[in-house]
């Protein structure tokens, strides 16, 4: 046992590179899997997780405060079934204007005194402070500052208020039960109350049972029982923040996925052609040890043991790694999802290194089992004449190839051990994937993002829509909260349009305004975006059918068709102010305004119905080379007289997406540095069996040069063959996940945002796996070319 | 014709702790000579021939061949010399076993940059004057021994050398296949190449070489020009 232990220890020692590799590919992949693992797990109910955190509020209550007292309103946290209430705090609703006096959607503004510990909704501070005296507010973290924009720090200005009062942004905090747009000091909010109104009370309950619908409506119902009559205004159930909230949680799924299951078969590929290389270049070791007397058993014990002490080591680096590569992540992801996660998840760790390390100890088994049949005299033998035979039709074919001898010498290497050069093309092919697939995720929801832009500039009312400027949730409109703007003129509209055609640099514009419809089978309103001008169909991608062109013709989103049962082609009657009007689906639209439930038609389609509708929104595409921000503001004065202002539409790129493209730029570069350290081992071995004829061929004057040439030139070939399997099978990938993710939102994608590669980048990235290949292979090769040629030769 | 072509001068080599392969030895060669290196195994021979061929680095003193500085050059500046200027012949051949003999012997040549084409015809010459053109298309493998070294022989003229370097050329043959690779040496000199052998055949040294050069513990202990019989 302790001759075993020194041979294992001696072969560790002496097989260095190997030992490095097989540790390194091993932490890589423990610590891709302890990341994936700890996401997968972070990304499983974050909402719930988080609303536990955070103490959320089951119901979030507005009343009127004429109607009830603050002493009524602190009973009422008593009511039955109320295990835990916060409030009454004061409410108002504000519209502020910004440092260019444009407006900014309004804010519901809560007072309230910092509220980290409070029973119910624990308000989380992500920037910059709580208020702490007047004129202070913090903001809710919506999405209205876009990432690469400061909230700390602006001031905006009350203009509706007596003398004008500013709020300067202190703290962007979360509330995952959203109860307010932003928060002051409670004394505050009288001052913020325009005078001869009474603004509002906020309370916040949380109920002992509010699983289901109905028991939060009977909880609302103690509520309001134990209040005057009508004192309550307005409420939101959690469940209603809880499915809006749902969705994006799931988009980290099927990509996590993927790459676990890449990062597996390479670990399994890579660590199963480091141990039979080892094999292969100890067979005369072998001979000797099994000449001394070493079992078969002993022998496979040996190498087993040479590849599970590095594993071993790598698997204890990788959870480090692993662990502190998560940290930032799951700060973001904390961040989208409001939850507070710390990181390490023991059972993560402990399952990933076990799995990894019996995977690894598999692999080595069946790799080494060959060396303990291997015949003793074969064993002996094999080191003395090289491996000769195999390979040299390709020799003789490549020696005919008119590239310099040194790299046609190359390009027969791998054709000597065609098992291993399979496997190594397997290895740069999963890396080439990776990154194919990498890179088209991250345009794909790219694509997705720029589908929300329906132009480059949007002329609208006084009021701008909620979400713009900056960014916007990634999921469902937020309703907008502020005054209802008085409806335009045909007058105004013929001169805003004017003005929009008049304009140097407009391409074409689509003047829209928000109709609604009902549809027998369907309950609800049907919302209709009701268009006029010769713009509105390149602010949409098309799935399949074609743009409307006449009225009676309209477009729509999947989840219509899905919840109506009905295809391109089909001829629906919708009601509308009572008049019935036949319209025919020609075109299916990406399209997730109002989760996609939205009708897209030529106003004229309702013109029985609703002869007056004017637009209330125009979204103008500006020719190439100009430029939104300067269009919109040369625009700005011709439209103001007209109670319009405009505003680029800057849809800002969630942080949803930022993480999953980080994370897949990380993954990838992972499968791509495994990769490149199969090939590093796969030419280090090579260079070892090759040591004698590297010598011959440096004493005929092969120059260090000419030797890198065709080491590099030995793997050029799997690299192209990798980057050749890799690159489609990653476009595969990309298109199956991404329709897969645009399924299980319940959408069809547009080409345009599953076609993200052009000829040119394909072939960049097939010729991706050259450049793993090369990568593994400069090292080994530098060494190659130094081998001390004298000494080389002497082993005969 | 008393230009010194290779000259040694004060020649150490150490290998790590042990004593040194080769000590304080000077060596003057003319172009046109054929000299035999002689001497027990481990006497340094080897080493010798190593440092003429730039495949190793004198611990001290210079070597220069053809005016050129061997001790001073690098990897690639050596490759390029021994490309251009030195033949080298082995014990134990050093063909390529996977490629045919014809692209063994083309090789030397293709390093260089010579065209495919062009080298196949010098190959082609080569092997036919030294009698195993016929096996042009065949594997290493499949020659004898003397014929092994023939090809290793033409391998190291392709890029015709100033000078052949030959480490103990028949110390892997019979008797009829070392007799046939002595005429070989003895018509190349004849023909006017310079070669240094290194053997501890005493009947090779008298038969081809013009002159003996005996080493003992890495010294030179016997230096001696020879009259060949023709
Ligand atoms: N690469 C080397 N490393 C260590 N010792 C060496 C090396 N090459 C040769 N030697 C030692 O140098 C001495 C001379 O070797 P060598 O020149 O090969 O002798 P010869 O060719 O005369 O038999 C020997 O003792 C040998 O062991
Ligand atoms: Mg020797």
């Amino acid at each position: 046992m302790s001759a075993l232990g020194r041979v294992v220890r001696s072969g560790v020692g002496r097989r260095r590179v190997q030992t490095i590799v097989i540790g390194l590919v091993v932490m890589i992949a423990v610590s891709a899997s302890v990341l994936g693992g700890t996401l997968l797990v972070a990304s499983n109910a974050p909402f719930d997780r988080a609303f536990a955190q955070q103490n959320g509020a089951h119901l979030t209550a507005q009343f009127d405060s004429t109607r009830t007292t603050a002493e009524q309103l602190t009973v009422s946290g008593h009511a039955s079934g109320v295990s835990a209430a916060a409030g009454p705090f004061r409410t108002v609703s504000i519209s502020p204007v910004d440092d260019k006096d444009r407006p900014v959607p309004p804010l519901t503004v809560v007072g309230r005194t910092r509220p980290d510990a409070a029973a119910v909704d624990a308000v989380k501070l992500i920037e910059g402070r709580w208020a702490t005296g007047s004129g202070e507010l913090v903001v809710l973290n919506d999405g209205r500052f876009p990432p690469d924009e400061r909230a700390v720090g602006t001031v905006w200005r009350l203009p509706d208020l007596p003398g004008s009062p500013t709020l300067t942004i202190v703290g962007v905090a979360r509330s995952i039960s959203a109860t307010a747009d932003g928060w002051v000091v409670p004394e505050q909010i009288a001052g913020l109350t325009t005078p001869g109104t009474a603004g509002g009370y906020q309370m916040l309950y949380r109920f002992a049972t509010a699983d289901t619908a109905g028991q939060v409506d009977t909880g609302r119902a103690a509520v309001r029982a134990a209040l005057p009559a009508d004192a309550l205004t307005a409420s939101r159930s959690w469940l209603t923040t809880r499915e809006e909230g749902a969705g994006d949680t799931a988009l980290l799924v099927p990509f996590l996925l993927a790459f676990g299951v890449l990062g597996l078969v390479m670990s399994v590929l890579i660590i199963g052609n480091v141990i039979a290389g080892a094999v292969s270049t100890g067979t005369r070791r072998i001979g000797i040890l099994k000449a001394l007397g070493f079992t078969p058993n002993q022998v496979v014990r040996a190498y087993l043991g040479q590849a599970l002490i590095p594993a071993l080591a790598g698997a204890a680096f990788g959870v480090v790694v692993g662990n502190a590569i998560s940290l930032p992540v799951l700060a973001l992801t904390n961040d989208i999802y409001g939850t507070s996660d710390s990181g390490v998840v023991l059972w993560v760790d402990a399952g990933v290194v076990a799995g990894t390390l019996t995977l690894a100890a598999v692999t080595a088994w069946v790799a080494a089992s060959r060396a303990g049949r291997l015949r003793t005299v074969d064993a002996l033998a094999v080191g003395r004449t090289p491996t000769a035979g195999r390979g040299q039709w390709a020799a003789r074919l490549t020696a005919r190839i008119p590239l310099p001898r040194p790299v046609t010498l190359g390009l027969a290497h791998p054709f000597a051990r065609p098992v291993r050069s399979a496997a190594i093309v397997a290895a740069i092919a999963f890396g080439a994937a990776a990154v194919t697939f990498s890179f088209g995720l991250a345009a794909s929801l790219t694509e997705v993002q720029a589908t929300a832009n329906h132009g480059d500039v949007v002329v609208g009312p006084g009021t701008p829509k909620p979400g713009t400027p900056g960014g916007r949730p990634v999921k469902g409109d937020r309703v907008p909260a502020g005054p209802t703007s008085t409806p335009r003129s045909a007058k105004e509209t013929a001169a805003i349009v004017k003005a929009i055609t008049a304009q140097a640099g407009t391409s074409g514009y689509c003047g829209v305004a928000d109709a609604e419809a009902t549809m027998a089978g369907l309950s609800g309103a049907l919302p209709i975006l009701a268009t006029t001008g010769d713009g509105c169909s390149s602010g949409y991608r098309m799935v399949s059918g074609t743009w409307y062109e006449k009225p009676g013709e309209i477009v729509v989103a999947t989840p219509f068709l899905t919840a109506t049962q009905t295809r391109i082609g089909d001829t629906v009657v919708l009601t509308d102010h009572g008049t019935q009007i036949a319209v025919r689906i020609v075109g299916e639209a990406f399209n997730d305004d109002h989760d996609g439930m939205q009708l897209l038609t030529a106003a004229a389609t309702l013109a029985a119905a609703e002869p007056d509708l004017e637009p209330e929104d125009f979204y103008i595409a500006v020719k190439d080379g100009t430029d939104p921000e300067a269009y919109a503001e040369a625009l700005e004065p011709e439209i103001q007289q007209f109670d319009a202002h405009t505003s680029t539409e800057n849809v800002g790129t969630p942080e949803v997406v930022l993480v999953i493209n980080a994370l897949t730029a990380l993954l990838s570069l992972m499968l791509v540095a495994v990769a490149a350290l199969g090939v590093l081992n796969t030419v280090v071995l090579q260079t070892r069996e090759r040591v004698h004829e590297i010598g011959i061929h440096k004493a005929l004057g092969m120059a260090p040069r000419q030797t890198i040439a065709m080491v590099i030139a030995s793997v050029a070939v799997a690299g192209l063959a990798g980057g050749a399997i890799g690159t489609p099978a990653g476009v595969f990938l990309q298109r199956m996940i991404v329709t897969e993710m645009g399924r299980g939102a319940g959408y069809h994608l547009p080409a345009s945002v599953l076609d993200v590669f052009g000829p040119v980048e394909l072939v960049l990235f097939g010729l991706g796996g050259i450049v793993i290949a090369v990568l593994g292979a400069l090292l080994p090769a530098g060494w190659a070319a130094r081998t001390r040629t004298a000494s080389a030769l002497r082993t005969e | 014709m008393t230009v010194p072509m290779i000259e040694l001068r004060d020649v150490t080599r150490r290998y790590g702790d042990g004593p040194p392969a080769l000590r304080d030895v000077s060596l003057t060669i003319t172009a046109g000579e054929a000299v035999a290196v002689l001497g027990p195994s481990g006497s340094g021979k080897s080493t010798l021939l190593n440092l003429v061929a730039g495949l190793d680095r004198p611990t001290g003193g210079t070597v220069t061949v053809d005016g050129v500085r061997v001790d001073e050059l690098g990897e690639a500046g050596s490759a390029r010399y021994r490309r251009e200027k030195i033949g080298m012949v082995f014990q134990f051949f050093n063909l390529l076993d996977d490629l045919t003999v014809a692209d063994n012997v083309m090789l030397p040549a293709q390093l260089t940059g010579m065209a495919r084409g062009a080298a196949h015809r010098r190959a082609t010459e080569l092997l036919g004057a030294l009698g195993v053109d016929r096996h042009a298309a065949a594997y290493p493998g499949r020659l004898s021994g003397g014929e092994r070294q023939r090809v290793a022989v033409a391998r190291a003229l392709v890029n015709r050398p100033a000078l052949l370097l030959a480490d103990e050329p028949t110390g892997a043959l019979d008797t009829a296949s070392g007799e046939d690779v002595k005429e070989l040496l003895r018509q190349l000199h004849a023909d006017g190449q310079t070669i240094i052998m290194v053997t501890h055949d005493l009947s090779l040294a008298t038969s081809c070489a013009t002159r003996t050069v005996q080493l003992v513990d890495g010294r030179v202990a016997v230096d001696t020009a020879m009259e060949t019989a023709r």
